[in-house]
């Protein structure tokens, strides 16, 4: 029983790194652009199959595969950000919609391309790590839970300690007095979109060879990154980390004891929860306007 | 004058080309005939909601609770007969919206978006989950048929999709007179104050909670209707087709078609359908459907933002300067 939830345990933190590498991403677009990006889910989706496509494809070493979804996912962030989010500036239902568009585009380009069927991609190392007799961890785990500390690390150092950092997080506390300081919008978002794009390509990129990607696979990612960010509170990047180590741990447990379906009835009624008692989250701080 | 007999005209038209339109189609088109008729009622009530200005991701999951109740009340069992059956599921959708409203309407603009798309889910999740009575991720089957009809000189079944499509437009007919005329009367211009001026509302004395569970309820009552018309037809229903992807339709008939007038979601209903009926079915470019789908949207929010519907009073006065223009030309030769 103690091994079982010591199993449980490390399932979670697995659960919770790459889940905040995609909920961290989609706070940062809302943050800077105002726009809830409901095409991050097929941002991940596209970054699982980068790692297909060069990986079992085409041959290449999966880390320079990792790397290549990371870029890729990234461009199409700026491609977002130039052709549907820039012109929808002053609209922000519009953003939101027009991601919608765009993630049917994805979707689509994911069936064309690869099948509609889920395709499994063999990991790069098969290695156990075994923390206890019956405690084990897969060293492909540790891999995506290592990047994202190391992502999120990194991250939150470019936020803190640099121009571009700070002038990021201006533009996400208030976009007017940020553009009346000489900060240019258009490169802001720019790079907010290219950050927050890439962190979830290379989550996608990174569980590749766990999950067996499907053109579909991004609706459950969005669903959770909803229930995390929401219950983080919308504008906070370190509540979204927490909320994705609370959800990933609810989540985990419920699945383990319980059954699958169940957990995600109990994470979206936990998110309910937080709508209707304390709208700006557990973390959040401020409500945007 | 002239303009009254116009119309007129055109809504006479519009009646005899209804009637006569199942007659001149294949029978797989009949069939997506009776789906776009329970869709044009799906969008119109949809648009109410949109009146008060929230919009809702779970419009079509309340269709669902309408096709899932009115399947379990008229199956073996309970035994309801099926137009009961409709009537009622078409209520319990309304119900489940009145009681939705409380947690919900607490939220405004996106975290109500969020909102009543976690609250869809979970609905959808427990038809998923509970396979007593709901049936699982496969659904019900056999759902009872729409009973036929015997006037003694005249026997209708509703098994074909012809006499089922004339039932269903004289519903949805019903069901669109119903809307309409709750748009056009206080209530309706309340939802209008509601969503433009909430404050100034209220500080008449109007209660914008209760308008908003209003516009909520009846919108989902003509949804669960839909669904009750939808399921009775198809005589299966699953969670699945009530899932995330089939409101985003909904969403795009109602952005590319425009919400600023009742015609607007309905011109893009029709419009999409016949896209994907006459082009993409056509064509055997099925698969690609999603992708055109998105493209269209995003063309349309950047382009056509205000919808289809706004092309109308352009053409209109196209028109009308061109038959100025016309009768200018005939006065000097007369």
């Amino acid at each position: 029983m103690t091994d079982l939830v010591l199993q449980t345990m490390v399932n979670a933190v697995y659960a919770a790194s790459y889940m905040s590498l995609i909920a961290v991403g989609l706070v940062l677009i809302f943050g800077v652009m105002g726009v809830i990006n409901f095409a991050h889910g097929e941002l991940y989706m596209a970054g699982a199959y980068t790692v297909y496509a060069l990986y079992s494809q085409a041959g290449t070493p999966f880390f320079i595969a990792v790397a290549a979804g990371l870029l890729f996912v990234g461009l199409l962030g700026l491609v977002m950000e130039y052709g549907l989010f820039r012109p929808l500036r002053d609209n922000p239902l519009g953003g939101l919609i027009a991601s919608i568009g765009f993630l049917l585009i994805l979707q689509t380009a994911a069936v064309l391309g690869f099948g509609v069927r889920m395709v499994h991609i063999r990991p790069p190392t098969q290695d156990l790590i075994h923390l206890t007799d019956g405690v084990v961890l897969p060293v492909q785990r540790l891999y995506v839970i290592i990047a994202a500390i190391a992502l999120l690390a990194a991250l939150h150092q470019f936020l803190r300690r640099t121009r571009f950092g700070w002038a990021l997080r201006a533009c996400a506390q208030d976009r007017e007095a940020a553009a009346l300081q000489g900060m240019s919008l258009d490169r802001i978002s720019r790079l907010a979109m290219f950050i927050g794009a890439a962190l979830a390509g290379v989550a996608g990129a990174l569980t590749a060879p766990l999950v067996a990607p499907t053109p579909y696979m991004g609706h459950s990612v969005i669903v959770t990154a909803f229930i995390i960010i929401i219950v983080g509170g919308i504008g906070s990047l370190e509540g979204a980390v927490l909320a994705a180590v609370l959800y990933a741990i609810v989540h985990t447990f419920v699945t383990t004891f319980y059954d699958g379906v169940l957990a995600d009835i109990v994470g979206l009624l936990l998110m309910l929860l937080v709508l209707v008692v304390k709208p700006t989250g557990l973390f959040g701080a401020r409500e945007r306007a | 004058m002239a303009p009254r007999a116009g119309l007129w005209f055109l809504a006479a038209a519009l009646l005899a080309t209804l009637i006569v339109l199942p007659h001149v189609l294949s029978y797989s088109q009949k069939e997506v005939l009776v789906f776009l008729v329970i869709n044009v009622l799906l969008v119109a009530s949809y648009r109410l909601m949109t009146l008060t200005g929230e919009w809702s991701l779970i419009h079509v999951v309340l269709m669902g609770v309408g096709a899932y109740t009115s399947a379990l009340l008229s199956k073996k069992g309970v035994g309801l007969p099926v137009p009961a059956s409709m009537l009622l599921g078409a209520l319990t959708a309304g119900v489940v919206a009145a009681i939705l409203s409380f947690p919900l309407f607490r939220m405004k603009g996106f975290y109500f978006l969020i909102g009543s798309f976690a609250a869809g889910e979970v609905i959808r999740l427990i038809w998923k989950r509970f396979t007593d009575p709901f049936g699982g991720p496969k659904g019900l089957k056999l759902i009872p048929q729409f009973p036929d009809l015997d006037l003694g000189f005249l026997e209708v079944s509703f098994y074909a999709p012809v006499p089922y499509y004339y039932l269903c437009l004289v519903v949805v007919s019903v069901s669109l007179v119903i809307l309409y005329r709750i748009e056009h009367c206080r209530i309706g211009l309340t939802f209008h104050a509601v969503h433009w001026q909430d404050r100034l509302a209220e500080s008449v004395g109007i209660d914008t909670f209760r308008y908003r569970m209003l516009a909520f309820v009846i919108a989902s009552f003509f949804a669960g209707l839909a669904g009750a018309l939808y399921g009775h037809y198809v005589g299966t229903v699953n969670p699945t087709r009530f899932d995330v992807d089939e409101m985003i339709y909904v969403l795009i008939w109602a952005i590319v078609g425009g919400t600023a007038t009742f015609y607007g979601p309905i011109l893009g209903v029709v419009a999409l359908t016949l896209i994907n009926e006459i082009a993409l079915r056509a064509l055997g470019i099925d698969q690609m459907r999603p992708m055109i789908y998105g493209a269209i949207l995003i063309a349309s929010i950047l382009f056509l933002p205000q919808g289809l519907e706004s092309l109308v009073p352009k053409l209109r006065r196209r028109l009308r300067s061109w038959r100025h223009a016309h009768g200018a030309a005939r006065l000097p030769a007369g």
